[in-house]
Formats: structure tokens, C-alpha cells, sequence
């Protein structure tokens, strides 16, 4: 079935059901990813690269290229870019150069990037990635095969003022911070992922989310997609089901959220789908990606006339990084995210689903964390999924930033399971304490200090309500000496309401039983 | 001593003199500037002169040296600057409309370093707009003249440099050699010029023609002054990726032991004979002798791919220039013009606008040839062809080097020519860089000395010796010995038999030849 798009008329599209897509055509995927990496300096002057700096504060006469100036390469950036290279399966080069990719644009001093053409540093590789089962339960691991990763720097920033949309169209007048002008990036080209079929767009956000993992891993980038710190372009055509020929591509620029990655993918899906099942053709064009939407629109159609001239950057000598460097970055290198979160889930006894909860929630660091801290993995699981990541997701932010925001850390979870460990609390006391500490009350001893929150530990006081209670009711007290033992929980709830909650359940039904039997 | 004996001085007796304390850096320097406002209304050497800091630069010198603090020896020595480097402070045009009025915030690091050494600097030198040019009629704010002869051309596209050494309006100066834009102005104004080994001197702040052939260099009217200003201006920079880790040759060591005996000389055989001047050649041959007199040893050799040459240069250094001047388009500084009858222009219409009025003829001529060969479906034909050839020509240099220690030619095949004679043809401009430009290509130093007058037109010509990489102070050592035995035989220097500048009628004045109609 064929519909429209929301939006304005002019931009609305039809797309086909998704079914219908999958069951007519096959899906070629190609992910574009820009990482910045959070090097002290930027990629060819000594400028500092400190995110959200006073514009154009961090610039000097190299990124501002002005007349004169010459790079010089960030030794740190091309050891992470190998670092990057070698984490994601590839051959590094033995010799490679920068090139300049030439075009006019205000946000790019020099009016050439310089970047790398066809010597990458990484090229070559390939990431597994977990993702749902074809047939049946569990998942399973789909390979994406990466064409290269290659440094480059990045642009200034421009901001167009005065029209309607924040693009340049209708604009009166546009500014540029160069603050963001150098700042290295790494570009990773995956090859076209063919076969993942319906499954297209969660192999697509399981890619994006498995290289961010990896790149977080590394300590190469912040990869904070909101920051722009890691972004990612969708390339997506379709081929008739049986046919090994390639369709037309679409390029749908600054996709940066996972989620976004997903549907974008699903997106352009049905709008290939539509135009190919209705006989017409696509356009090679980029696209833009609508969040509030979640439609692409068509951006700048590509034409031969693209030319950026691509020749060796004749400011910089050629790249050699030894053999013996790359073996010595290799050691470097992190246990990949796949293998470590099995070897994570192990050691800690989660079920499948329990662990793909954790990771989906971005809870593996801080459970981490938190077990190395002192916690049970149980405990760790149980406190950072639950009020606190509520309240997170209801902020829209991710666990481990908000609990930085409120100052809440893995040594609060520990004080609070010895707290309920040594006696001192039950759960729902801990629960109360662990309210407490996330507004900001303190630790979970201060919050139950404060807030009076003890298990009665006088066990005079205990067992004379035991009593109490037992005499008050000698119906049930007979049921249970006759060894209908699941009775006893009636006496349970009086004891602890006599005891205004502040005893341990366990403690006084082992009470009651040890003076009825 | 009067002050137009002090601009007489070569830069080493200058040093002498004030390390003596027979003179003052200010009066040194103000005898340059005086002689500068006296001449430089018929050189036009000069595109900006900056007493105020020349004798400030001059008074701090003399201050330390009061106060006893430890001086370079060439502390005080007053220089001049090819506008293409820029100088924090001082404009900085590189010959062009479209840098008019710019400023630069930071100083070039060869700059840096005369600072460093307490050379004045006097001014900065005309030249080619953007160093393309063998004439300095390319320059957007007219042509430097030959001291010569003032209907002359003093060479390019450093033209400015070499006249304000010749015309004694500088002791020596800074140049820079894409092409031969050192040595073919020395040669056309009877002073010396070096191109140094690329990669011999940083390049930060060299305003860039062509990246991987452009090097500043030494203009001066001896050869020990040029390897002492080699010497302060060369080695490692870190903030210049293509600049060699390594000391600078021993070229003041070369220069004053100026010793060839034993030296294998080598006369390439393509840069000599046809299409060279009679009197051009005829004191090269002349010059040869003396060297084998000096007790050199002459081989010929052949490098057939220097035939190739001007075409493969031609290739790189438009390629190279098209994108190295991307960057001016009036988004952050210099030249902004608005296009006519437009009502609200976009940055891409101002961009244009500006380019067509801020650069001349010859810049835009240069940006099309590059940005053509650089294209997608000709890069290998013609930028991808033109390396091959470059690499020809750098192993056809190798083996040259196997069989000479030096190779040697006439600096250019002409003397200096009138203005406007080459100017509607750009091929035989061209055509006058054609000994000097394979060493660029190869990165390889070049030197040139004065070889004397041409019999038929009594107007200077210049002797080219080329060694191999890292090997500067052969040059030295080949120049200073042909100089020592040319001066005695001369009785004194070459351009000590040029006619005094003041004394020349001021000539009419030279068409403007930068147009920015079409
Ligand atoms: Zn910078």
C-alpha cells in the first residue's frame, strides 16, 4: 500500500509498506561515519579542541589558513586513527599521503580539506554486530565488512540567520566559528552491506551502536552523536529480489541519533520502494533528515560537475608508520565490545535478555563499575535500571550522564546494598534511601539517618509483638502448629505493622515459626 | 664615514664594522633608507619601506651592544623582504590588489629568525604578483626597474629583491625561487643569488606559489654574504613539515675557503648552445676556464629529460597555485568587492567578484591551467604525467651527480630584456626560467654568480652552478672561487661598473601592465 508523507505538500513522498518492500526488493546499505577524536590539539596546528569555547577563541593562523601558514600532522591523531584501524579489522598502510579535496565553501578557510583520497591510513576490515535472529529467539552476529578509515579535518561551523529553517536558503546573512575548523576526524566507510534484508535498519543502528562502543572503548572520541561528535551519513538502494545489480543510491546526510539511524534506513526503504514499484527511477541526490518527521527530504543533486580535484597534499610528507608502532598500538588495544560484553555477562550470571537490557540502557561502564566498586552484579543491575533510569529517560538523557548530573555514583549503590546486607535496612526501606540520595539528600547512610529509616534490631521489642500477636490470633496459630506453615503469613503483616515496618519480614517469620513448631 | 659609503659595504664588512663599534646599526640603517628615498623613485624596488621600525629594530641593537650582551655577528646589518613573506606588522601584498592592505598577526619564520639575529628590516621588495613571472611586470603595483638600465627588466619574479641589493638600497635581501625567482634576477642585475636545498629553509610564512618547489634564499652582491644569511635563515623548523632535520651545510666554511681544485665541473648539455644569448654564452664559457684554471676538472653530461622540463613545471606549479590561492575570497581578509547589480550577493557571488578584480592577467591564466589539469578525467594525463617526468628529471640529476660534483649553465639564456618585450607572450617569458627551473623540480640548491657584461649589450649575465640536495656549500665554494678570479681580473666587483642609479634620468613612465579588464 502506497500513502503520503506528512510535511508540506511539496515535500511529501509516497512510500510503500514496509512488507511489501522487503518481500519485492533486497536493501543496499552503506554507513558513512565521522568521528571526531578528542585529541588535546587539532589535526595540524596546536590549537585546543575544548567543545563549546567562545567562537572562533581557538584558532591561529594554520586553521584559519591564512596566507603563509603551513600543517603540521597531530601525531596523537594518526596513533588513534591507526588505533581505529586495527580495532576494526583493517590493514594499516605501510605509506600514505594527505590529499587536498578541493572545493569553495566560507566555513573552510583554506578552501581545501585536507584529507586523505586513495591512500587511507586503515583500510580493509570488518565489525561484528549482534542483532536479532533471522528465525527464532536470541540474537546473532551479522559482519560488516569496512572499507576504510581515513583522517581528515574538519570544517568551521556555520550558522545561517534569517531563515525559516536554519539552512542557507533564505538566509540574510551567515557566521562562522573556526573554533570547530581542524578538529581531526576520522571518516569510516563501511563496503555495501548487502543480505541483511528486512533487517536493513537494525544492522544499520546494531553498526552504529557496536562502532560507537568501540570508538568509547578505544578513548579516541567523546562519540557523542547530540554534540556532533560522531555522525553518521546513510547511503540505501534497493535491488529487485534475485538481481545482484546495485539500484541507485540516495545519501542521507547528518543522520545522528541511533534511533535516527534506524529510521532513516526504514525510511528511505519505503521511498525507494514507492518510486521503484510505481516504474520510476531515483535520483542520485543527498538527502536531509527530518527527526521531528522522521522523513528525508531532497537535498543537492549530485552531478558530474563535482569536482574536487583530489592531488597529495604537497604541505605534508607521506605517512610511514612502522611496523613495530603498529604492533605496539595493537597491544594498545581494548577487548572488542562483543567479546567482552560475553565475557561481562558471564561473570556476572545476566540471562541473554537481562544483559541486552543492560546494554541497550548503556548500563555496561557504570554496572562495571560499580561490581569493581564492591556491589553484587544483581544489585549493581537492580539499582541503575530502575528509579534512577526512569528519571533519566524521562530527561531524555542516558543513565551514566545523569547520574553524573546528580552526583549519584557506584559507591552509593554499595553503601546501599551493605546497608540492607548488614540488616540495617530492608528493600523497601532501600528503597526510600535510594530516593533520598537521588534528591540529592546525601548517601544512602545520611538519607536513612535523616529520615529514621532502621530495622528494629531490639529483638525484646520484636518478639514481645510476636506474642502479641500470636495470642491475639490462636486460629491461625493452631494452623501453623498443625503445619500449615504458608498460614504464617498472616501473622507476618501484623507483626510488621505493629512494628511500624521497621523489622525484617525474614526475621520475623523465622520468629513466629521457631515458637509455633 | 659618509653614509653613501656605508651602502657600498658588503653585509660581512658591515658586521665587522659594527662589531668594532666603528659604526652604529642606526647609521647603518639610515644610510639604506637615504639612499632608498634618493633611488627608489626610479627602481621602484620598494613596494612598502618601514623606517620607523628599521631604526627602532637598529636602535635595540645598538642598545645591547652598549649594555654589552652577546650579539650575532651580523647583529645590526639592515636587510630587505620579498613581499611574499609575511611580516607581523607590516603589510604584506605579495604583489597582488587582493592582499592590498592586509596586515599579517604573525611573522614567517625566516623572518623570525633575522629579527632573532637583529637584522633591521628596511622594507618589503616588489615582485610578481604572487611570484608568477620572470619580470616583475606582474606586479599589481607596477614593475621594479633594472638599476642597470632603468627601461629594463630587473628579472623575476623576485625582481625587487635583487635591485635593492644592486642599487645598493639594501645590503642584501630575502628572496624566494619557485622557478629561478632568485637567480635569474641576480643574473640580470649582476648580483648573487642562492636557491637553497628545499627543505633548507622553512617555508612557514612564505606565502605559497607552488608548495613543493617554492624556497626562500639569500639575494646579495657577494658570496660570503649570501652563506652567512643562508646561515641565519636556514635548518629545522618544526612548525614546516617539508623542512629537513639537520645543521645547514657548512657554507660560510665553503665560501671563504672558496677552494675548487680537484672540483669535477659539470656542463649539462642541454642547458647551453641554441637559444642562448652569443654574450651570455660566451662568458660562461669564459667562466668555466677560470674554474679550470682554479683547478677544476670539466666533464660534459646529459640529462635528455630537461627538454621536458618547462612543460612538466608547468603542469605542477599552475596545479599546485590553483589551490594554494583558493583561499583568497575575501571571506576573512584582504580585497572584498561587491559585484555590480546584484542586490543581495551570496558569499560564492563575492567570492568571484573579488577574484576577478584582485587578481591580474597572468594569476588567473595560472588558476585556469591548474584547476583544468587537475580535473577529473585529466589529472593523469597531465598532473599524474607531470610527476613521472619530475621524477625522470630528479634521477637524471642522481646520475649526473655520479659523474660531477657540481653541474653548471648560464642562469638565464638572456640578459636583461626591455619592458613589455615578453609580455604578450607568455611562452617566451617562460622560456627565460628554462636553466633554472629543473633544479626546483628536483629540489636541489642552485647558486648564481655575476659572469660580467654581455659584449653586445654590456648588461650583466650570470654563471649557474647547481649541487646535489644538502650539498649548498658547493655552491660556495664553486661561486666564491669564480668571483675571486673574475674580480681580479675585472679589478674590482661587476656591479661596481654599474652606472649610479641617482644619476639616471628618471624614465618615462612604464604602461601599467596589471589590468584587472578583461
Ligand atoms: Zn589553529
Amino acid at each position: 500500500m502506497t500513502t503520503m508523507t506528512g510535511g508540506t505538500a511539496a515535500s511529501a513522498e509516497a512510500v510503500l509498506d514496509y512488507d511489501e518492500v522487503t518481500s519485492a526488493f533486497d536493501p543496499v546499505l552503506g554507513l558513512e561515519v565521522h568521528v571526531e577524536l578528542h585529541t588535546a590539539t587539532k589535526m595540524f596546528c596546536g590549537c585546543p579542541t575544548t567543545f563549546g569555547a567562545a567562537p572562533n577563541t581557538q584558532v591561529c593562523p594554520v586553521c584559519l589558513g591564512l596566507p603563509g601558514a603551513l600543517p603540521v600532522v597531530n601525531a596523537v591523531a594518526v596513533e588513534s586513527a591507526i588505533r581505529i584501524g586495527l580495532a576494526l579489522n583493517c590493514e594499516i598502510a605501510q605509506w600514505c599521503r594527505f590529499a587536498r579535496k578541493n572545493y569553495f565553501y566560507p566555513d573552510m578557510p583554506k578552501n581545501f580539506q585536507i584529507s586523505q583520497y586513495d591512500e587511507p591510513i586503515a583500510f580493509n576490515g570488518w565489525l561484528d554486530v549482534e542483532v536479532p535472529a533471522e528465525h527464532g529467539e536470541g540474537t546473532e552476529v551479522f559482519r560488516v565488512e569496512i572499507e576504510r578509515a581515513h583522517m581528515e579535518e574538519d570544517t568551521g561551523k556555520s550558522t545561517h540567520i534569517g531563515g525559516l529553517t536554519g539552512r542557507i536558503h533564505g538566509a540574510t546573512h551567515s557566521l562562522v566559528d573556526y573554533n570547530r575548523a581542524g578538529i581531526p576526524l576520522i571518516e569510516i566507510v563501511t563496503k555495501p552491506i548487502v543480505g541483511a534484508g528486512e533487517r536493513a535498519p537494525e544492522v544499520a543502528r546494531a553498526y552504529v551502536a557496536t562502532l560507537r562502543d568501540l570508538l568509547k572503548a578505544l578513548d579516541v572520541s567523546d562519540v557523542k552523536m547530540e554534540q556532533g561528535s560522531m555522525r553518521c551519513d546513510v547511503n540505501l538502494s534497493l535491488m529487485p529480489k534475485g538481481s545482484s545489480q546495485f539500484g541507485t543510491r540516495s545519501e542521507t546526510k547528518n543522520v545522528n541519533s541511533l534511533r535516527s539511524v534506524e529510521r532513516a534506513v526504514r525510511f528511505e526503504m519505503c521511498r525507494h520502494g514507492a518510486v521503484l514499484s510505481s516504474g520510476g527511477s531515483i535520483v542520485q541526490e543527498t538527502r536531509h533528515w527530518h527527526e521531528d518527521t522522521g522523513v528525508t527530504t531532497s537535498g543537492r543533486v549530485k552531478s558530474d560537475a563535482e569536482d574536487y580535484r583530489y592531488f597529495p597534499e604537497p604541505d605534508l610528507v607521506p605517512i610511514a608508520p612502522s611496523r613495530e608502532l603498529v604492533e605496539e598500538l595493537r597491544a594498545t588495544l581494548p577487548e572488542p565490545p562483543t567479546e567482552r560484553r560475553k565475557r561481562l555477562q558471564n561473570g556476572w550470571g545476566f540471562s541473554d535478555l537481562e544483559m541486552r537490557d543492560v546494554v541497550n540502557a548503556g548500563l555496561v561502564e557504570l554496572i562495571e563499575e560499580t561490581v569493581a566498586a564492591g556491589a553484587s552484579p544483581a544489585a549493581a543491575r537492580k539499582w541503575w535500571s530502575g528509579e534512577i533510569a526512569r528519571r533519566a529517560n524521562a530527561e531524555g538523557q542516558d543513565v551514566p550522564t545523569y547520574a553524573g548530573v546528580l552526583g549519584v555514583t557506584p559507591a552509593h549503590v554499595v553503601e546501599l546494598e551493605s546497608l540492607i546486607t548488614s540488616g540495617r535496612l530492608n528493600d523497601s526501606m532501600a528503597r526510600q534511601a535510594w530516593e533520598g540520595v537521588l534528591a540529592g539528600e546525601g548517601t544512602p547512610t545520611q538519607v536513612a539517618d535523616a529520615r529514621g529509616l532502621e530495622l528494629v534490631q531490639d529483638t525484646g521489642a520484636l518478639e514481645a509483638a510476636v506474642d502479641e500477636v500470636i495470642a491475639a490470633n490462636p486460629d491461625i496459630a493452631d494452623k501453623i502448629r498443625d503445619g500449615k506453615v504458608q498460614a504464617v503469613g498472616a501473622l507476618i503483616g501484623q507483626v510488621m505493622k505493629a512494628m511500624k515496618g521497621q523489622a525484617d519480614a525474614a526475621a520475623v517469620r523465622e520468629l513466629i515459626i521457631g515458637k509455633l513448631t | 664615514m659618509t653614509s653613501a659609503d656605508l651602502t657600498r659595504r658588503t653585509a660581512a664588512e658591515l658586521a665587522d664594522l659594527l662589531a668594532s663599534g666603528e659604526v652604529s646599526a642606526r647609521e647603518v640603517t639610515a644610510a639604506h633608507l637615504e639612499r632608498t628615498r634618493a633611488v627608489d623613485d626610479r627602481t621602484h624596488a620598494y613596494l612598502h619601506v618601514d623606517e620607523e621600525g628599521a631604526l627602532a629594530a637598529a636602535d635595540e641593537v645598538d642598545r645591547k651592544r652598549r649594555a654589552g650582551e652577546t650579539l650575532h655577528a651580523a647583529a645590526g646589518v639592515p636587510i630587505a623582504v620579498k613581499d611574499v613573506l609575511v611580516t607581523r606588522g607590516l603589510p604584506t601584498t605579495c604583489g597582488s590588489r587582493i592582499l592590498e592592505g592586509w596586515i599579517p598577526p604573525y611573522d614567517a619564520t625566516v623572518v623570525r629568525r633575522l629579527k632573532d639575529a637583529g637584522l633591521p628590516i628596511l622594507g618589503k621588495t616588489n615582485m610578481d604578483e604572487f611570484a608568477m613571472g620572470s619580470s616583475t611586470e606582474h606586479s599589481a603595483y607596477g614593475p621594479t626597474r633594472n638599476p642597470w638600465d632603468l627601461e629594463r627588466i630587473p628579472g623575476g619574479s623576485g625582481g625587487g629583491s635583487s635591485a635593492v641589493v644592486a642599487s645598493h638600497q639594501a645590503p642584501w635581501a630575502i628572496g624566494t625561487d619557485t622557478g629561478g625567482s632568485i637567480r635569474q634576477p641576480a643574473a640580470v642585475t649582476g648580483s648573487v643569488g642562492v636557491k637553497p636545498t628545499y627543505g633548507g629553509v622553512s617555508r612557514y610564512g612564505l606565502v605559497a606559489l607552488a608548495s613543493s618547489l617554492d624556497q626562500a634564499g639569500p639575494c646579495t652582491r657577494t658570496v660570503l654574504d649570501a652563506a652567512l644569511l643562508h646561515e641565519i635563515i636556514g635548518g629545522h623548523d618544526p612548525m614546516d613539515s617539508t623542512s629537513i632535520a639537520g645543521p645547514v651545510p657548512p657554507v660560510v666554511e665553503a665560501a671563504r675557503r672558496a677552494d675548487v681544485s680537484g672540483t669535477r665541473i659539470g656542463i649539462v648539455k642541454e642547458l647551453s648552445g641554441e637559444g642562448f644569448q652569443a654574450g651570455v654564452q660566451q662568458r660562461f664559457d669564459e667562466s668555466v676556464q677560470h674554474l679550470v684554471d682554479a683547478g677544476a676538472e670539466v666533464v660534459e653530461v646529459s640529462c635528455p629529460s630537461f627538454t621536458y622540463a618547462l612543460a612538466t613545471y608547468y603542469l605542477i606549479l599552475p596545479s599546485e597555485a590553483s589551490s594554494n590561492l583558493a583561499k583568497f575570497d575575501a571571506m576573512r581578509y584582504g580585497l572584498r568587492v561587491w559585484p555590480e547589480g546584484i542586490e543581495d550577493p551570496s558569499a560564492e557571488q563575492v567570492m568571484a567578484a573579488t577574484r576577478d578584480a584582485g587578481f591580474g592577467d597572468e594569476v588567473k591564466r595560472r588558476i585556469i591551467l591548474g584547476t583544468y589539469a587537475l580535473s577529473s578525467g585529466y589529472y593523469d594525463a597531465y598532473y599524474g604525467s607531470a610527476q613521472k617526468v619530475r621524477r625522470l628529471i630528479a634521477n637524471e640529476f642522481a646520475a649526473a651527480f655520479e659523474q660531477a660534483d657540481v653541474l653548471v649553465s648560464p642562469t638565464a639564456p638572456t640578459t636583461a630584456f626591455r619592458f613589455g618585450e615578453k609580455l604578450d607572450d607568455p611562452m617566451a617569458m617562460y622560456l627565460n626560467d628554462i636553466a633554472t627551473i629543473p633544479a626546483n623540480l628536483a629540489g636541489i640548491p642552485g647558486i648564481s654568480v655575476p659572469s660580467g657584461l654581455a659584449p653586445e649589450d654590456g648588461l650583466p649575465t650570470g654563471f649557474q652552478v647547481l649541487a646535489p640536495a644538502m650539498a649548498d656549500d658547493r655552491l660556495y665554494a664553486v661561486g666564491a672561487a669564480l668571483e675571486a678570479r673574475l674580480e681580479a681580473e675585472w679589478g674590482g666587483s661587476l656591479l661596481g661598473r654599474a652606472p649610479d642609479v641617482q644619476s639616471l634620468p628618471l624614465p618615462a613612465a612604464v604602461p601599467a601592465t596589471h589590468t584587472t579588464e578583461a
